[in-house]
């Protein structure tokens, strides 16, 4: 993984969604953040969609694959492992992937994509 | 030691293909590719497509990276001028040489020119390329009439491309005297003829054009027999010249009317240059279709490689669909008594021929035409290819057995043998899908795509392919139970009664109970939609809410862009005036689009997903509610006027129709349901198109049940007739309550009664003659459910904890999502198109 220099404070924790997605803005950026509670996980992902280039990962539905973690898009339910950012369904682009921390309450995304 | 190095000449789909097969063989070889165009290899099959919205990017058949990461060094822009055999080394048009061990040319053809005088002028284009499509969208602005010189199959794309550009009078002009002279005899292309007359096209055939006139640029074409025809612009499609000028210059030798020659390796004369695609001539002929010529590109990339693979000839049967209308052939299409049997179907009202070439034995399909109808196409050409032996009445191959049974004889997929070649764009036979679905590494049709490449191309085989998937699975006695997903070992039917049966009120209680791991994007709707049958609370609390699919989540329409639309109820189709000014004020101050949906009621699109909810509350308080157009549920109960305006009507079909569509308003489904009623056997409100439908008649009204319209139309069948308005409900009750208890996921009433064992009858006994005896129940479930309706845009504006989630992002809920782009079109917005790269 790379060395995280930029981290970004995304919102707190009570706002994030249960097993779902929010959409964080990162100057012209948007950014898709997951609290998979179920697993007692978080992911983010780039928001747009690689298919037809839509900004809607974070209204996706979360779910798993054997193990795998996943998110479906809105639009034509590809679905994107949300550990590697792999497209699971077809041949669609990889999505970037960033890492997450919480710290004191705060979600942090490292604005550095680690795929 | 150096690796050697193979030159590419061109860049189109079997000079891509070539680089691709090679990569996957071998890492050795520096690959270098020349392009003359522009742009990446892209997919020229569905070149029109580009007029239907797809970019260059979604032809493009590669992305920009792939040839790095494959290790290839492509030039773009970039002709090769010479080739010096000698020295074994290609010129180029920026003055650079490159050095080869081996050269391969891939360079395709161009369109066939014909020497007509004045074809210089401006306005006459050719059709082969995406430059060549952007020149003709331009001119085609100024133009109002236009023509085609050429009825083949790249003459017939060419003149839907100037129909979806607007052109009002679009003509084909053809030598020959019929249109598509390769592929079809005479009465089909009569019927297609009949066919694009309908569409609005001119064919005028046995028509030679002698000359183009026009000042300048073309304003009329003339013909040998004196004619003339006044036309704006003219698109020339009369054939493909191969692109051997090049191999020509530098001594190669080629064939007398054009074509690099070949032998079975795609070798030249020259046994360091080969020649792949539509610029190379096997045994006499030019192969000028994509399956072939990515035969030959595997054919060289696999002898390049040690392998010992031999070109053959190709069959050149093909399936497409021309503007709508399906066009196939097969095998020995043109052969003729006495050579052979000929069957012929032609139903003139239906548009439909077809024609099946058989031996004279009876025993063998040697070819056929299919036109209109090309359903049986895969099957037929199997069954000629492999040599089945045919079932005793071959009529049935084209027109269904009769008597409702399945033609005898192994003319199915099973009847097929190992060798049978299903997917022929990527070479995969019958034998390599059943062996991957038979030693368990694909169970689904994603898996066998990504695995075998079968149905990755043109995709016509892709049903044939699922039914070999079906056909293995259940050979090996592997029991195909309808279960859900992964994550839920039940069928809909069965997880319907548990959820029942424990009292489950939330998608994460379900999963708890009755399922394991995470949940997926297949199994989160379908609980959702059950809880929402069975308890009929608001979809988005207790955490529900991301398990709904993503118009449910929102209470609104997901559309292109990532806008969404927002439709109230109208019920019956009835509005007041001052209702209606309260929609175009409300679209007026949010800017949206209107427009009047097929159900009666106004369809509001464009709005932010930040303001859903305050447009939801002007619309409450005008005394609008939710129309559900985001649910699977009821939509519309539509109307006609009935007796309260009609001279005809015989009751009051509004009134009844909006009693019915204010009971049944919110009911969760497994697949969205519509309804009508029409107030006399005029039939206005088209309620036989309908799942359910009523028809007022002198005593009463008739029930209809299960018809649909979409995809596959269906008309509604008769239930029961001359009802008074309280036993018509009650059937209806008890109808919708035994399709939301027993249908399978995603199934509209019709597939769900096609699907039932004694159909409409078995139906007719448990509504109306209660066999089952479950009316009590159904009745007393679905009062339950009439009495627990509340509408979810009042409530979710009135909960601030679901309101706070109708905002774009989490760290800035006040901005809007700045990516959503509209454009104008007739005084309104619409959305942009999809985005490119």
């Amino acid at each position: 993984m790379n060395e995280q220099s930029n981290w970004l404070a995304a919102c707190r924790v009570e706002d994030a969604i249960e097993n779902g997605g929010v959409c964080v803005k990162q100057g012209e950026d948007q950014i898709a953040l997951f609290y998979f509670t179920r697993r007692n996980e978080w992911y983010a992902t780039q928001n747009e969609c690689p298919h037809k280039k839509q900004m809607a990962l974070s209204r996706g539905m979360i779910g798993s694959t054997t193990d795998e973690p996943k998110v479906a898009c809105p639009f034509h339910k590809k679905t994107f492992s949300l550990s590697t950012g792999e497209c699971l369904s077809g041949d669609e682009c990889a999505i970037k992937t960033y890492p997450v921390k919480i710290e004191n309450g705060t979600v942090y995304i490292g604005t550095t994509p680690k795929s | 030691m150096k690796e050697p190095q193979i030159i590419v000449i061109g860049n189109g789909m079997v000079g891509y293909k070539f680089c691709e097969k090679l990569r996957s063989k071998t890492s050795s070889f520096n690959l270098i590719v020349f392009g003359e165009e522009p742009r990446r290899a892209y997919d020229r099959v569905h070149l029109s497509e580009y007029f239907n919205g797809k970019t260059a990017d979604d032809l493009s058949l590669s992305t920009e990276n792939w040839y790095q990461e494959q290790n290839i060094t492509l030039y773009l822009n970039n002709p090769v001028t010479k080739i010096d055999r000698e020295l074994q080394k290609v010129y180029t048009a920026n003055g650079f040489d490159y050095s080869y061990d081996i050269l391969v040319f891939a360079t395709g053809s161009g369109a066939f020119v014909p020497n007509i005088p004045g074809i210089e002028k401006d306005g006459v284009f050719v059709y082969r390329t995406i430059e060549d499509l952007d020149l003709i969208s331009g001119y085609a602005k100024r133009a109002k009439t236009a023509s085609v010189i050429g009825g083949g199959l790249l003459g017939l794309e060419a003149a839907k491309a100037l129909i979806d550009l607007g052109i009002e009078k679009t003509s084909i002009i053809e030598f020959a005297p019929r249109l598509m002279p390769r592929q079809i005899d005479a009465a089909g292309s009569d019927m297609l003829k009949s066919k694009l007359a309908d569409l609005g096209l001119q064919i005028h055939l046995n028509k030679n054009t002698t000359s183009i006139e026009g000042d300048g640029h073309i304003t009329a074409l003339k013909f040998s027999d004196d004619t003339a025809l006044d036309v704006d612009m003219l698109v020339i499609s009369a054939g493909i010249k191969p692109r051997d000028e090049l191999a020509k210059a530098c001594g190669i030798e080629v064939g007398p009317r054009g074509g690099i020659v070949v032998d079975e390796k795609m070798q030249t004369n020259d046994p360091a240059v080969f020649a792949i695609g539509e610029c190379a001539l096997y045994d006499g002929m030019i192969y000028g279709l994509i399956a072939p010529g990515y035969e030959m590109a595997e054919v060289l990339a696999a002898n390049l490689c040690e392998a010992d693979k031999a070109f053959t000839g190709f069959d050149m049967s093909t399936k497409l669909k021309l503007i709508g209308i399906d066009v196939a052939s097969f095998g020995d299409n043109f052969i003729t008594e006495p050579d052979c049997r000929t069957i012929i179907f032609e139903n003139k009202h239906k548009g439909v021929y077809k024609r099946i070439n058989v031996s004279n034995d009876g025993q063998y399909l040697l070819g056929g035409i299919l036109i209109g109808d090309a359903t049986a196409y895969n099957l037929l050409l199997q069954t000629s290819n492999n040599r089945i032996v045919l079932p005793e009445n071959p009529e049935e191959l084209i027109l269904g057995a009769r008597g409702g049974s399945e033609p005898a004889g192994g003319t199915g997929i099973t009847g097929l043998p190992d060798s049978a070649l299903i997917c022929s764009c990527e070479g995969v036979s019958k034998g390599d899908i059943c062996s991957v679905v038979a030693d368990g590494s694909c169970e689904n049709i994603d898996d066998l795509k990504k695995c075998t490449k079968a149905g990755t191309g043109c995709g016509g085989c892709l049903p044939m392919v699922k039914d070999l998937m079906t056909y293995t699975l259940k050979s090996q006695g592997k029991y195909i139970k309808n279960v859900i997903c992964e994550h839920f070992n039940y069928s809909r039917q069965e997880l319907f009664d548990l959820i029942h049966i424990h009292e489950l009120k939330s998608y994460d209680e379900v999963l708890d109970a009755l399922g394991k791991n995470d949940g997926c994007e297949v199994c989160k709707p379908l609980v959702s939609s059950l809880l929402a049958s069975l308890w009929n609370e608001m979809i988005l609390k207790k955490g529900n809410d991301v398990a709904q699919d993503s118009n449910d989540r929102f209470l609104a329409n997901i559309q292109k862009g990532g806008s969404y639309s927002v439709v109230p109820r109208v019920p019956g189709g009835e509005i007041t005036p001052d209702k209606l000014i309260v929609i175009g004020e409300v679209a007026k101050k949010y800017n949206l689009y209107t427009k009047i949906t097929g159900g009666q009621r106004i369809d509001m699109f464009g709005a932010h997903l930040n303001d859903l909810p305050i447009i939801w509350e002007e619309l409450i308080a005008a005394g609008f509610e939710s129309g559900h157009a985001y649910g699977k549920g009821l939509r519309t109960v539509k109307s006609c006027v009935g007796s309260t305006w009609c001279r005809f009507g015989l009751h009051d079909s509004v009134s009844f129709a909006i009693r019915i569509e204010e009971r049944y308003r919110g009911i969760r489904a497994p697949h969205k349901f519509k309804s009508a009623v029409s107030g006399c056997i005029r039939e206005c409100a088209e309620a036989q198109s309908k799942d359910f439908g009523i028809i007022a008649t002198e005593k009463g009204w008739n029930l209809y049940v299960c018809g649909n319209g979409g995809s596959k139309p269906q008309h509604a069948l008769l239930l029961a007739t001359d009802l008074d308005s309280e036993t018509c409900i009650r059937y209806i009750d008890r109808f919708l309550m035994f399709y939301i208890r027993t249908a399978d996921p995603l199934t509209r009433t019709a597939t769900w009664l096609n699907k039932m064992e004694g159909g409409i009858d078995y139906l007719r006994n448990v509504i109306i003659s209660d066999s089952l005896g479950m009316a009590a129940q159904w009745e007393n479930e679905i009062e339950n459910l009439i009495a627990s309706y509340k509408c979810e845009w009042k409530e979710a504006v009135e909960n601030p904890a679901i309101r706070k989630r109708f905002s774009h992002f989490v760290n800035a809920p006040e901005d809007k999502d700045p990516s959503i782009e509209f454009v104008e079109m007739r005084g309104q917005k619409r959305t942009a198109e999809w985005k490119t790269v």
